[in-house]
Formats: structure tokens, C-alpha cells, sequence
């Protein structure tokens, strides 16, 4: 047993903060630490940069692009880029897309795909969540009819984060109409560009352009854009919605927030005192870092066993314990940001536009708090609900 | 980082738990409970013989050389079977007064006793006024000639009724909250003007009520007025192991309530199937899996060097782990519904131990403002 990084580990933290403090822009910094969303111009600039130093995909195996690190090294990269703050990796191609056509493409898709996403030349899309498969993701009702040696995919997706950036599309669509419902689905890349995909906004609760509907209507999919097995897309989504579910965690951006949060309650007035004075309020705090510190212990034992289960391919059941305790933190504490704003919290606006506080109506940290805290209830719902993983839990490793 | 255990570690897991297997059932314990010390001398000697009593002094001091680690390991197996002798006052408490205050010839009279079982040990800290506060003392050691003499009441001595030495705090200056001026002294069970009234604990346990009367110190530990720097480090490591004690309680009582879901029918089912219990129990496993964690933090975090920092750490460990313990004990009675709460089932008397193991060394609300006091784990840019 031991229960400590090793000198190596530490060093390696400082390599990664001396690359952070020469390469982000200061500019991309003050934007996250303000809680905006990068915009797509930083996550791409960001990326490249990452990926021309070789830590673009720190989950790749090497010969795919991956820098070779130990569980331990990856956890620190994640934890320091959240904490600095910095863009992580873009998730959809690097922990989604991308380890699912490492594990089940075939060589000319790892060939024509693989360099592109970790470049970022191409922004991939989810294609997941309908309006009838939400939890129940094997619901889903697009549908992909093989024509003259092609697919042809007629559907609807909703959800579909950040679409309206993305160049390319993975699909899982439904191949076998009489098999039983995780039986009969396939995964498909999809070019964006192709005619008849269609993209809508849809404008969530705190006014921000982050989720699409995708339409297909028709739309022609070559043979060879279909990954793994007709009628086993089920294995690459279960797949990859293990691997989602290990990043949301999110134990440095929950640090990140926090000392945030510290450092407004600390120049907030409230009752003729500093906030952070508040014994109410700090207690509130203080539960959130007490949590946030048995989680990170749980993310190191998750990462600690990954090694030992690589290839049992058994899930860990801590997984869902991150899902639930990480998710529940970060909403935790953006409930907290906005209290600290207390009436400033009130403007109205998308919290990621630029320049929406140019009247100057309130204080510039208190902007877009409201609307965080708003956006992030998304979190014990995507991924696989908090609910869900109970159920998830119960099954696989209460036996109940 | 490495969770894995060593082979010595495995094997000492691997022993305790056999033993604790064979001779720890819930009808074992009812017996040693019902006995005249409250606990059982045979399974006493058999932890000296597995070599628990000498696990934390250094083989130099006639120990066994084990470290927070192997502490850890013993604890959990100690809470997983609810144990009853005086292993945490004796081991994990006495112990560590002896390696962190006690100078080498007295850790040569006392060590080889404690490890082969012949001297037990109790800390004599609580006061009628002080709560959960280490340094609020009105007990007081006073010069008489080349020793000190005490006098003063110590309350919930954890089996101070068995105990053969308590470690005493007492104020050698100062005013009843001053941090300086308290003492820690080594007094006899047996030196006059030391009156021992013992009672049980509601957890099963002994304790006492100890009244000192100008009782003669046999030895200081530590500096004579310099003693709750040793205190707090003892007492931090004394919360690393409580920690893994709750985690091994909490683990056994929360599959007992699993085994009890799948087995017990009403509206023609096991209740298991119905989904607010089951999310109930997944809630359970959420809070387990956050104190193993916790705990592991713990026994790192109990070794720091800085005091300031080690104490924010260990507040963090029992507000944690204490949140988590009374949900999982309060839980693990309400999904059992009425069974449970009838001294014949076990789950009781882990909710009862559970209980008591969150209060020891401060409450999960002490902790938590005493956190908050201090700033908090978070710094603030």
C-alpha cells in the first residue's frame, strides 16, 4: 500500500503546470475562471496545441497517438488542466468517438479518423438521446436501411451537444426491426455535410445554444462508415458510456469552483461582513470540500483498480459512485455561486456570450451565475441519470 | 499510488479475520458482553499472540513494527465484528502516548506489557465542561517534589474500569481554555487517590468515571506543560483508525440489510425488487465507498508533519465518514423495518457502535465548524 504520489508523479504535475502557465492564452484562462464554456475557437486552438506536444488523447494507446501514461500520470493531467483552468480535451473525439474506433474500427477508419480528431480538424457530435430514448437509450427509433450498398438513415436526435459546431456525427441507429431492442442497433459516422441532415437549435433554460435536434431524412452513409458489426452498435455505446461516465468526476473543476467561490465570499459583504463569515454559508462550503476530498480518494482508487481490470472488462463499481457524489458536488457548488451573488445573480443572458454585462448592471464576477447553476441541472441527468446508475448499482453490484 | 496490500499486510488481514471469524459471531459477542469485565480476556490473549497488542512500537521497543497501514487493517476488522476489548484504548491510544511521549526507558518498563497483554490502557481526557475540546481542562498536576500529583475528574474513560494506566490530561498552568500549560501524565490504576466507577456504554462497551485525588504521577510524557501537541497527534491517529473501524462496521451492517432484501417477502415479492428501497441501498454503497475512501485518506493524512494541516484533514475524515455512518446505520434499520430493532438481530447493535463512533474525538457538526474555522481544505486564490 501507498497511498502517495511518487516523486516522478509530482514532478510530472509540474511539467504539466509549466506547460499550462507557457501555452494558454491568458485571455481562454480569465474566460473559464469567469465559468464560461470556452468558445469553439479556444477548445480547437487549445487542442492543437495539446496534440503537437503529444498529450492531446492522454486515454489513447500509444500507437494511436497516446502518450503512454500510467493511470496516476492521466488523472494528474485531467485534475491540473480543470483546476488551472483549462479546455480539457474535446470529450466527443477523444473520450468518445475515438475509443470506440480504436477498439472496434477497422483500419482505414483508425487511418482517416484517428489523426483528425486528436487534431481536432474534425469536431465530432453525439448522436445518441431521441425524444423517445432518453434513460432508455436502447429505445431509439432511427432508423439505417442498407440500399445499393449503403445506408440510408431516417430519424431524429436530440440533445446533440454542440452540433452546430461539429463537422462529423456518431449515430446509433436501429438495423434489425425484429430483434430485441439492444440487439438490433448499429454505429455509424456520419458526415455532417451530408443532404439531409438538418440542425436545430434548441435554447436551453438559462438561454444558452448548447443542445441541437438532429434530423435525418435520408441520408446516404457509405457501407464503410458503419463500425464494428451490423447489429452489435450496442457493445460500442456501452462502451463508451463507460468511458463517459469515468470523466465526470470533474474533482479539479469542482476545486476550481470552490476557490472561486472562496475568493467572491470573501469580498462579498453580507450583514455588514465578508460573506465567507457567514458560519451558515461556510458550512455549506465546507461540506462541498469534504466531499469533493472523499471523491478525489474514490477517483484515485477507481484509477488505482483500472490497471488491474484492463481487459476484464468488468465495470468497476465505483464508476456510478463518481456519477452520483461528482455531478452532485458541481451542482452543489454552483448553487453556492449564485447565492453569493445574491440579487446580482438576477441578469438576465446567455452566461457564454461575450460582452453581455457591456451596461455594466452588475458586478462582473456575478454574472451568468444564475445561469450556470440553471445549465449545470443538466448534470444528474445526462450520462446515464443519477437514478439510472442506482438502478445500475442495485443490478450489478447490490444484486437486488 | 497502491490500495494493494503487501504480503505481510495480507497475512495480518488474512489472521485477524479468521480469528475474529472463528471467535467473534453475534452470539460470541452477546456472551463476552454479558461477562464481568464486559469483554473477553481469552480473545485478549489471542491478539497478543497475533502480535495486535505490540503492532504499532517499533521492534527495537519490543513491538511489531506495524504502521498506520497495518493499524488500519486491524481497525476495520475490529469494527467489522463490533469488538468489545480494549484494543483501540490499550493499541491505538495508549500506544501511541508511549511511541510519541513516553522516553526510552519508559518504553522499556511498558511496551513488552502492553504487547504481551499484561498492562491495559485508558485515556483520561474528557471533562465535565470540555465537550469535544482536547485542550479545555480543569483537571490539574501539581509540583510535589520530583513528580506531579493530579486532581481532578475524567469522564467517559473508554474501559477505564479495566484499565491498569490512564493517560491523564492535566493543567500544569494556565486557565481552563489555554492551549498552553497542559500536561500529559502516566498514573497507575493502582496509586491512591485514583477512584474508578465503571459503567456500559450504550454501544456495548465499558467505560468510567475516574476521580483523581492528588494521585502521583508515575511518568510525564512529553514536556510537563507542552503536552497537546502529543494529544492532538495522538488523537489524529486515533480518528484514522476509528475510520477504518466505522468502514468495516458500516460494510458488514449494509450487507446484512442487502441479505435481508433479498430474503424478506411482503405484497408476494422480496422487497429487494421495490425501487426506492433498492435506491436506498445504492445511496448506502455511495456513502460506503466515500468513507473507504475517506479513510485511506485518513491513515495518509494522520502521518503529516505540519499540525495545522493534519487537523484540518482529520475534520474533514469525521465529518465525512460520520455523515456517512449515521445514513447508513439509520438506513440499515429502516429498510430492515421491525426486526431490527430487537437486541436479538445484529443490525442494532452496529447502528448502536456506529453511533457511538461518530461522537468519539468530536461529532460530524464539531468537526464540520472546526473546519470551517480553520479555512476550510480549499484555499481561496
Amino acid at each position: 500500500m501507498e497511498l502517495r504520489f511518487t516523486d516522478a508523479e509530482a514532478a510530472f504535475r509540474e511539467e504539466v503546470r509549466a506547460f499550462l502557465a507557457a501555452e494558454l492564452p491568458e485571455a481562454t484562462r480569465q474566460h473559464l475562471i469567469s465559468g464560461k464554456s470556452p468558445t469553439k475557437q479556444m477548445v480547437v486552438e487549445w487542442q492543437k496545441k495539446l496534440n503537437a506536444k503529444g498529450w492531446a488523447a492522454p486515454e489513447w494507446p500509444v500507437e494511436h497517438g497516446g502518450p503512454g501514461w500510467s493511470p496516476a500520470q492521466k488523472y494528474i493531467f485531467r485534475e491540473e488542466l480543470q483546476m488551472w483552468p483549462a479546455p480539457s480535451p474535446l470529450g466527443f473525439n477523444i473520450n468518445m468517438c475515438g475509443p470506440v474506433v480504436i477498439q472496434f474500427g477497422t483500419p482505414e477508419q483508425k487511418a482517416r479518423f484517428l489523426p483528425r480528431m486528436l487534431n481536432l480538424d474534425d469536431w465530432w457530435c453525439q448522436g445518441f438521446s431521441e425524444p423517445g430514448a432518453g434513460s432508455d437509450l436502447a429505445g431509439l427509433k432511427t432508423k439505417a436501411v442498407l440500399e445499393n450498398g449503403e445506408w440510408v438513415i431516417n430519424g431524429q436526435k436530440t440533445w446533440t451537444t454542440l452540433a452546430q459546431h461539429a463537422d462529423w456525427i456518431f449515430v446509433l441507429a436501429r438495423t434489425d426491426f425484429a430483434a430485441k431492442k439492444q440487439e438490433g442497433i448499429s454505429f455509424f459516422l456520419v458526415d455532417m455535410k451530408t443532404p439531409g441532415i438538418t440542425v436545430r437549435p434548441i435554447i436551453t433554460i438559462e438561454g444558452g445554444h448548447e443542445v441541437n435536434e438532429v434530423f435525418f431524412d435520408d441520408v446516404k452513409v457509405p457501407a464503410d462508415l458503419l463500425v464494428g458489426e451490423v447489429n452489435k452498435g450496442w457493445d460500442c455505446a456501452k462502451y463508451l458510456l463507460g468511458n463517459e461516465r469515468f470523466g465526470q468526476a470533474r474533482v479539479g473543476a469542482s476545486r476550481e469552483r470552490i476557490r472561486r467561490l472562496k475568493t467572491i465570499a470573501k469580498d462579498t459583504m453580507d450583514g455588514g461582513r465578508p460573506l465567507i463569515e457567514d458560519p451558515e454559508f461556510r458550512r455549506q462550503v465546507t461540506e462541498m470540500e469534504v466531499e469533493l476530498k472523499a471523491l478525489e480518494m474514490t477517483v484515485m482508487r477507481v484509477i488505482a483498480n483500472e490497471t488491474k481490470r484492463a481487459g476484464t472488462g468488468k465495470p468497476d463499481p465505483t464508476t456510478s459512485v463518481l456519477k452520483i457524489k461528482g455531478t452532485e458536488i458541481q451542482q452543489g457548488v454552483s448553487e453556492l455561486l449564485m447565492k453569493a451573488a445574491g440579487p446580482y445573480a438576477w441578469v438576465d443572458g446567455d452566461p457564454d456570450a461575450e460582452g453581455t454585462n457591456e451596461w455594466d448592471v452588475a458586478p462582473d464576477w456575478a454574472f451568468g451565475l444564475a445561469g450556470i447553476y440553471f445549465n449545470w441541472r443538466k448534470q444528474s441527468i445526462y450520462g446515464g441519470s443519477n437514478e439510472i446508475q442506482r438502478n445500475i448499482m442495485a443490478k450489478a453490484f447490490l444484486g437486488l | 499510488m497502491d490500495f494493494d496490500l503487501n504480503e505481510s499486510q495480507s497475512l495480518l488481514q488474512d489472521s485477524v479475520r479468521k480469528s475474529l471469524t472463528a471467535k467473534y459471531g453475534f452470539e460470541n459477542r452477546k456472551a463476552y458482553m454479558a461477562s464481568e469485565t464486559g469483554w473477553s480476556r481469552e480473545m485478549w490473549a489471542q491478539y497478543a499472540e497475533l502480535g495486535l497488542l505490540g503492532l504499532p512500537f517499533s521492534e527495537d521497543d519490543g513491538g511489531f513494527g506495524g504502521g498506520p497501514e497495518e493499524t488500519m487493517l486491524v481497525a476495520e476488522q475490529m469494527g467489522r465484528h463490533i469488538t468489545l476489548e480494549p484494543w483501540f484504548s490499550t493499541v491505538v491510544l495508549g500506544g501511541g502516548f508511549l511511541r510519541h511521549g513516553a522516553d526510552a526507558a519508559l518504553r522499556a518498563e511498558l511496551v513488552p506489557e502492553v504487547a504481551s497483554g499484561g498492562a491495559l490502557m485508558a485515556l483520561a481526557q474528557v471533562e465535565r465542561q470540555s465537550r469535544y475540546d482536547l485542550f479545555d481542562v480543569t483537571t490539574t498536576a501539581k509540583k510535589d517534589g520530583e513528580g506531579y500529583a493530579i486532581t481532578g475528574r475524567k469522564g467517559m474513560v473508554l474501559h477505564g474500569d479495566t484499565a491498569d494506566w490512564f493517560v491523564v490530561s492535566a493543567r500544569v498552568s494556565g486557565g481552563q481554555r489555554d492551549k498552553g500549560g497542559i500536561g500529559l501524565f502516566l498514573v497507575s490504576a493502582k496509586t491512591p487517590g485514583v477512584d474508578v466507577r465503571g459503567f456500559r456504554t450504550v454501544d456495548g462497551g465499558r467505560a468510567a468515571e475516574v476521580d483523581f485525588t492528588n494521585a502521583r504521577a508515575h511518568a510525564v510524557l512529553g514536556e510537563p506543560e507542552g503536552g497537546l501537541g502529543i494529544l492532538d497527534r495522538v488523537v489524529d491517529e486515533a480518528i484514522a483508525a476509528l475510520a477504518a473501524e466505522a468502514v468495516g462496521a458500516m460494510e458488514v451492517v449494509h450487507n446484512m440489510t442487502l441479505d435481508y432484501m433479498k430474503t424478506r417477502q411482503q405484497f408476494g415479492k422480496v422487497i429487494g425488487t421495490f425501487q426506492a428501497l433498492q435506491h436506498r441501498a445504492a445511496d448506502m454503497l455511495v456513502a460506503l465507498e466515500q468513507s473507504r475512501s475517506m479513510a485511506f485518506f485518513a491513515t495518509m493524512a494522520a502521518q503529516g508533519s505540519e499540525p495545522g494541516e493534519r487537523r484540518r484533514n482529520m475534520h474533514a475524515v469525521k465529518a465525512q465518514i460520520g455523515r456517512s455512518q449515521r445514513f447508513v446505520g439509520q438506513q440499515s434499520i429502516q429498510l430492515h423495518g421491525g426486526i431490527a430493532m430487537t437486541m436479538e438481530y445484529g443490525a442494532g447493535h452496529y447502528f448502536k457502535r456506529l453511533t457511538v463512533n461518530e461522537a468519539m474525538f468530536g461529532d460530524t457538526d464539531h468537526h464540520l465548524r472546526a473546519l470551517a474555522d480553520a479555512g476550510g481544505l480549499v484555499q481561496a486564490a
